[in-house]
């Protein structure tokens, strides 16, 4: 019969035993090697039942339908823009969806987005061959003012950001600034530049201990603590 | 490349004496670590940590034939390799201009300073001299390599030791307490300008974003022995004078590191 390894909650590395048997499906990040199920990234496990999965603790970003990303315009071609989207794959930003102005036939392109602008867009489609499609159409979409641009990691986004942007509201009530997550894990910081260093430092800690429980708590006491220093 | 977004905003901060990480224009990140005798099977070795920034030194030693110019000189190569390990803007395959660069701005730094005391190094003039090979492999880059690959690069000078010799071959599973030849120790400051800015130890986005940069090379007694000027922006003298003094002053910093 079937026999489990590993714990709920245990950190795993790629190439892991975790269960024995056909009775466990390999699950998100994990892989059947004939009579072993085994991990494939670096996360925490997850037992649904039979079927075990991965949460990844690290890992690049792979484009999926319907996420808000936050990309780079890297090249204007005939037909839209090419936009970076911090993952292996570049994405397509075709000229009908990329606002609801009309674009007239020749005109110059980079006068709504020029290379080097960020922009926040949603992912419509991903085909098998990970072609990437983006929309500009919508609510929240928008290019970017100037601002500080991080890195995060991917897999700490909704750590970032907390149960309904709880998380990231907090940063942003108490240091006064804007800050867009993008899933892929760029994040547009618009503060002072007294409370950005602030608000960088608080997401590297949410990243930092994304795993532990008490995150809230803690980083509210750590924004008390900067944001009091800084306001004397 | 090209992050147009970043480099205005290290501007914004700059014009208000400002930086990415909250330093002082002119400050080094901390710790600046250095180790020496970091590589058991090189004749000398080091490891530099700045910040994030790390990099690995390692120094061999042959005996050549000497260049027909310098008959009773040894021989002194200083060879770079980004390692795509290091950065993810790094690709492997043959240098590129960045790793030449490097490596020749630290060779020049080794050379011009006369660091090595290299007549020392002839074992028999024109036939027979010793050969130092430095190589500088970025573990790490976090922005400053120039820096801390100079200051790796001395480091592991100063580490190194001879290897056996008897007069034919060189045994490199033997090790001598012979320490190579040197004189006055260099050190290595580059100071970029970013608007009209001057910083030192910039993090990768300030490299970036840098519109000149100078490495200040002067010796502990004072003495100036290398420049190297980079970047597309022009420098007035004003500039450079400037730019020195702050190498000198920053110099101080890291030769401390050094012990």
């Amino acid at each position: 019969m079937g026999k489990l390894i590993v714990k709920e909650k245990e950190v795993v590395v790629p190439g892991e035993d975790l269960a024995e048997g056909m009775d466990y499906l390999p699950g998100d990040g994990c892989y059947r090697d004939k009579e072993k199920v085994r991990a494939g990234r670096l996360g925490l496990v997850k037992i649904g039942g039979r079927l075990i999965k991965l949460l990844p603790l690290s890992g690049k970003y792979l484009p999926k339908k319907n996420d808000i990303i936050i990309g780079k315009v890297i090249e204007i071609a005939m037909m839209g823009w090419r936009i970076d989207t911090n993952s292996a794959y570049s994405a397509m930003l075709p000229l009908r969806d990329a606002t609801s102005e009309y674009i007239a036939r020749g005109a110059n392109l980079s006068q709504y987005y020029s290379i080097g602008d960020y922009v926040v867009a949603k992912v419509t489609n991903v085909t098998s061959q990970n072609l990437v499609d983006l929309t500009m159409k919508g609510p929240g979409l928008f290019k970017l003012k100037p601002g500080r641009i991080i890195k995060v990691q991917p897999s700490k986004v909704p750590r970032i950001i907390g149960k309904s942007g709880s998380m990231v509201g907090m940063i942003k009530d108490a240091t006064n600034s804007k800050i867009m997550v993008g899933q892929n894990g760029i994040a547009w910081i618009d503060a002072s530049p007294e409370m950005e260093l602030v608000v960088v430092d608080a997401i590297r800690m949410i990243e930092k201990y994304s795993h532990i429980d008490g995150l809230t708590d803690k980083v509210k006491e750590f924004l008390d603590k900067a944001v009091k220093k800084d306001g004397k | 490349m090209n992050d147009r977004m970043i480099k205005e905003h290290v501007e914004t901060l700059l014009k208000k004496d400002r930086r990415l990480d909250g330093r002082k224009l002119t400050e080094y990140r901390k710790p600046i670590s250095v180790e020496s005798g970091f590589i058991e099977t090189a004749e000398g070795s080091a490891r530099v940590i700045i910040g994030d920034t790390e990099v690995l030194v390692g120094v061999k030693m042959g005996v050549e034939t000497p260049y027909p110019d310098t008959p009773n000189k040894g021989n002194l190569m200083v060879n770079a390799e980004l390692t795509p390990l290091s950065s993810p803007e790094f690709e492997s395959g043959p240098p590129g201009i960045q790793s030449i660069e490097l490596a020749r701005v630290i060779d020049r730094a080794i050379r011009e300073s006369k660091f090595i005391d290299s007549e020392k190094l002839c074992i028999e003039e024109g036939e027979k001299v010793w050969s130092v090979m430095v190589d500088i492999s970025p573990v790490n880059d976090a922005g400053n390599l120039f820096d801390a690959g100079a200051l790796g690069a001395i480091a592991a000078l100063k580490s190194a030791r001879f290897p056996g010799y008897d007069g034919e071959r060189v045994d490199y599973k033997k090790h001598t307490d012979k320490k190579l030849p040197l004189r006055k120790t260099p050190i290595s400051v580059t100071v970029h300008k970013i608007g009209d800015k001057l910083i030192v130890d910039p993090i990768s986005d300030e490299e970036k974003s840098s519109d000149a940069r100078l490495t200040v090379v002067h010796r502990e007694d004072g003495k100036m022995c290398a420049l190297q000027k980079g970047g597309t922006m022009p420098l007035s003298s004003d500039d450079i004078a400037k730019m020195i003094d702050l190498g000198i002053e920053k110099g101080k910093e890291l030769a401390k590191a050094l012990e």
